[in-house]
């Protein structure tokens, strides 16, 4: 059991995979083929009302008298409010090992969750059968939250909101064929092999996924999405005087398969191997208090852990979070701006819309170093009468949304990296990361480095690794005292764990300094 | 969907898949009822219920393998899955390594009743699972010094599986099993702010194996009321105690190392090292699957494979690697098992407290928050809290500080085993005690 929220990179995720795999049938991987169910056409198909009504409700094999039932079966006990969450996801895996793509794990994920609320009260029931009988079982478990008198459902439904269209695809995955696929695994494998002869052994993994949900909720409301993804991951173990080191890096987004441009498969092998070889010469990491540099990309992880989920609002409507008493006050400095942003194109954390129909937007955190406003669902909203973030998301049909984040990360500030790392005397410098931890009340949260330097007289030398750093959220941002102008928004895969639920997620940073935070080597601090 | 025989579907997935040119196939229909109440302020904050199935193979087409698994189950769509699913597996490398299990070793199956369901289960009413809830929360909030907490959450869950296993080269094994959980956490105050949380739980096969909800609540409060002006210390190398409840971390990322695919695939610090000391005299560890009541308790494992006791470390010395038939082909090895069931140490004698007076300074790690470790190289690095040890006693409480090392020095460290197991998971990890760890502070 575990109450801590945590992030973890699809590196870290692929070699949990491998070793859980084989164990929970029920945690195998990815998946292709669709079952005879209506294909999505494009993303940006947005028909008419009437229209729309058809074709969301066939997708599903579902008709509306049935929804109309199941929206009056989850009121009948007094709830405020009830939705109802179809979701059809289809997920394949490719992988490559010891040269060759010999194996791919499919998986469907068809199914449809049932959420009644009552004040901060949450019912909720799922299943797998699209079947008026079943839909009415899972709606009469979620009812059974309330205990007053029968709700009107609405009797006619409208689907007039309009998407935006954050990750439009060319060609959808389902039309993607196997043979497409397999020449940038096969490629990536030879390109690594031939770049560095110390590279012994190469995986590479290839994921798409196509998620279709339908929101139909007791306001009438209809809303449908389409929701792409794609990762593509690759590892590395290299070998020197008998001395082995293993390391990778991944790409993902809501994109299709022209995400893989000769340069960005180019960059995910250069990336792999470097990173892995670089190992070889790297000392011992220091131990104790001391400045630290976190370079422009992954290191948003720093956000996300350090204030993302301190600010996910129902943290602080349970009173729990270190943030609960803090909106409105200052807490960094005046050039600190943090976002939590729904709209970054085709990034992996983009969302048109969360998954309780919420439009989604920037969200503000941190406004001129003054916290701004928490990241709400509509549970938390109407608690702090506020109107929702749209950072209500779930992992899937099998959970109730909760607050989660999208894109995190900090806006571009005053200082440049190269007089940042001047700026340090004895210290680290971070730049690749596979995993993060925070405990929300207290607020100390951990971030793990697989790669970085050390920084010695303002310079980068020798190379460090395998070191966790733990800090506590509101004095870190305290400590920020130096934001460069050259943000940038990570591309790799990250994963964001709470309540057990996995969503996928985004995160960036410029340059920053932290001028003091625990670092967890083992050499003494010299 | 309760008539449904998913026993039936397994079999008609492996027949309709033959038909379409498969030739050989594992498949695993599995049907689970979760239910999962959260309480919250005297009252109900979250309930969750559902029965959910779904359908793994494992199929081995023309010398190639791919593995799905879905949740739809409708006839029309199995067939047009597993249509797909064979088309796709033929455009893939062929795998001279792939192939289902030795039927020899399905063979030879542990004649016990392992006791891994209850036949009460049915019987637990959704007043029952309430109760227990409110009565978690209830014990929490008697704790002297409750005036800190900010908030109890307690929660009560269980769930009822069936998986049905069927192989085309002749496994057959159905297996049902029960969980009960119970957890409570509690929230407190303190200075700067910080709202440290900490919790307690429980967990077993059988409802009436479930821990004294008066002692769970209790357990929570006062544990979160210990972390209250957490401090972090200076730097420092000393030894380390390590809380029976959270130790498991240490050993699973030992196990990391142990598995055929990162032997196979050079990212083992262990490989080469069956029959060598890798820890102290005192790290005895068996893997058994036969435990009755056992958490990770099974006749059978993920590939159909007769379980059996047998030793992964004796005295130190590494006796035994996880390796699956897949990485038994690849690495000329007889496979043993895929993963890990319930692990059994040989305990010492003494509690945590005795161990602790052992030590003229030091710390007890309570929690573990993030941190990772490299299965390539050993290398660990984890983010703590817990206590300082002055003069064989606890003193104040600390966090936000970090311990590092590698493993193959950490587990040669090993001075000491509590007596301790801790019952609700399926490692049973003893309280440990290491020498000389490094730890990061000020």
């Amino acid at each position: 059991m575990s109450h801590d929220p945590r992030i973890i990179s699809r590196r870290l995720f692929v070699e949990l995979g491998a070793s859980t795999l084989a164990a929970a049938s029920a945690s195998s991987l990815l998946g292709c083929a669709g079952p005879a169910l209506e294909k999505p056409t494009t993303a940006a198909v947005r028909p008419s009302a009437d229209a729309a009504r058809v074709t969301y409700f066939s997708r599903f094999g579902v008709g509306e008298a049935m929804i109309r039932e199941a929206l009056g079966t989850a009121l009948s006990r007094g709830g405020d409010y009830a939705d109802i969450f179809f979701q059809h996801r289809v997920s394949n895996s490719l992988q490559l090992e010891d040269g060759e793509v010999n194996r791919a794990y499919t998986q469907v994920q068809l199914g449809v969750g049932v959420r009644v609320v009552k004040g901060d009260q949450t019912g909720y029931g799922f299943t797998e059968e699209l079947t008026a009988v079943a839909l009415r079982r899972a709606a009469e478990t979620a009812a059974a939250v309330a205990d007053g008198p029968a709700r009107a459902a609405p009797q006619s439904f409208r689907a007039d909101v309009e998407l935006p269209q954050r990750y439009p695809l060319k060609v959808p995955w389902d039309a993607v064929r196997p043979e497409q696929k397999l020449p940038i695994l096969t490629g990536l494998n030879a390109a690594a092999l031939k770049l560095d002869p110390r590279i012994k052994k190469v995986t590479v993994s290839f994921g798409d996924e196509a998620t279709a949900i339908l929101i139909v909720d007791s306001n009438g409301r209809m809303i449908e999405d389409l929701q792409p993804m794609t990762t593509l991951y690759a590892s590395c173990v290299a070998e020197q005087n008998g001395r082995r080191e293993q390391n990778g890096y991944n790409v993902a987004g809501r994109s299709g398969i022209d995400f893989y441009t000769p340069e960005r498969v180019e960059r995910v092998v250069r990336e792999a191997v470097s990173r892995t070889t670089v190992l070889f010469d790297a000392v011992e990491a220091p131990a104790g208090e001391m400045p630290v540099v976190l370079a422009a990309g992954s290191s948003g992880i720093l956000l996300h852990e350090a204030i993302g989920h301190g600010m996910e609002a129902d943290f602080n409507r349970k009173n729990i979070s270190i943030y609960a008493d803090k909106i409105g006050k200052p807490i960094a400095r005046p050039f600190v701006n943090i976002v939590d942003d729904a709209e970054y194109q085709s990034a992996r954390g983009a969302i048109n819309i969360d998954d309780e129909g919420n439009p989604a937007g920037v969200t503000r955190l941190v406004e001129k170093g003054v916290l701004t406003t928490y990241l709400h669902d509509s549970i938390s909203a109407k608690h702090y009468r506020v109107k929702p973030t749209g950072n209500g998301r779930r992992e899937s049909y099998q959970h109730p949304p909760l607050p989660r984040m999208r894109s995190t990360y900090m806006l571009p500030g005053p200082h440049k990296r190269d007089e940042i790392i001047a700026s340090v005397k004895k210290g680290i410098f971070c730049n690749n990361f596979s995993n993060g931890e925070v405990a929300i009340g207290s607020g100390d949260f951990t971030f793990y480095v697989k790669n970085g330097f050390l920084i010695e007289d303002g310079k980068l030398t020798r190379p460090i690794k395998d070191v966790n750093i733990i800090g506590n959220g509101p004095k870190v941002l305290e400590q920020v005292d130096m934001v460069a102008d050259d943000l940038v928004i990570d591309e790799g895969g990250w994963t964001c764990g709470k309540d057990g639920q996995g969503v996928p997620v985004s995160q960036g940073l410029p340059t920053v300094r932290v001028a003091a935070i625990t670092v967890g080597g083992r050499a003494k601090k010299s | 969907m309760a008539g449904e025989n998913i026993l039936e579907t397994a079999k008609q997935a492996i027949k309709i898949a033959r038909d379409k040119g498969a030739a050989e196939v594992a498949a695993a229909a599995t049907r689970q009822r979760e239910v999962a109440v959260v309480w919250r302020e005297g009252k109900l904050e979250k309930i969750t219920e559902a029965t959910t199935r779904r359908l793994d193979l494992r199929l081995y087409v023309d010398g190639r393998y791919a593995a799905m698994a879905t949740s739809d189950l409708r006839p029309e769509a199995l067939g047009s899955f597993l249509e797909n699913a064979i088309a796709l597996t033929r455009t893939l490398s062929p795998d001279p390594f792939r192939s289902l299990p030795d039927p020899a070793l399905y063979q030879g199956q542990a004649a016990a009743d392992l006791q891994i369901e209850d036949p009460r289960y049915s019987a637990v009413t959704a007043v029952e699972r309430r109760q227990k809830a409110q009565a978690l929360e209830e014990a929490a909030r008697a704790v002297k010094g409750s005036e800190a907490i900010l908030s109890v959450t307690t929660g009560f869950s269980d769930t009822a599986a069936e998986v049905h296993r069927v192989h085309s080269n002749g496994f057959e094994g159905s297996r049902r099993t029960t969980n009960f959980s119970v957890y409570a956490e509690t929230t407190v105050k303190d200075a700067d702010g910080r709202r440290p949380e900490d919790y307690a739980e429980g967990s077993a096969r059988f409802y009436a194996d479930l821990p004294d909800v008066a002692v769970v609540g209790r357990g929570a409060t006062e544990r979160a009321l210990g972390c209250v002006g957490a401090k972090k210390i200076a730097s420092a190398v000393m030894p380390v105690v390590v809380d029976n409840r959270i130790a498991d971390n240490l050993l699973h990322r030992l196990e990391l190392a142990l598995y055929g695919s990162a032997l196979q695939q050079k990212r083992s610090f262990l490989d080469g090292k069956l029959g060598q000391p890798i820890g102290s005299a005192k790290l005895t560890v068996d893997d058994d699957p036969l435990l009755p009541r056992g958490l990770g308790s099974r006749l059978w494992d993920s590939e159909g494979i007769a379980a059996k006791r047998r030793p992964i470390f004796e005295g130190g010395v590494l006796q035994s690697y996880f390796i699956d038939t897949y990485y038994g082909k690849k690495l000329k090895a007889t496979p043993t098992s895929a993963n890990s069931t319930n692990y059994v140490w040989k305990l010492g004698d003494r509690d945590q407290a005795a161990l602790i007076a052992d030590l003229k300074q030091g710390v007890l790690i309570t929690r573990f928050l993030g941190g990772n470790s490299n299965s390539t190289t050993g290398d660990f690095s984890f983010g703590i809290r817990g206590f300082a040890i002055r003069r064989g006693k606890l003193a104040e409480p600390i966090a936000e500080m970090n311990i590092s090392g590698n493993h193959l020095d950490l587990w040669k460290r090993l001075s000491a085993v509590g007596n301790d197991p801790y019952p609700h998971s399926s490692s049973r990890t003893p309280t440990l005690v290491f020498d000389g760890l490094q730890l990061a502070g000020t």
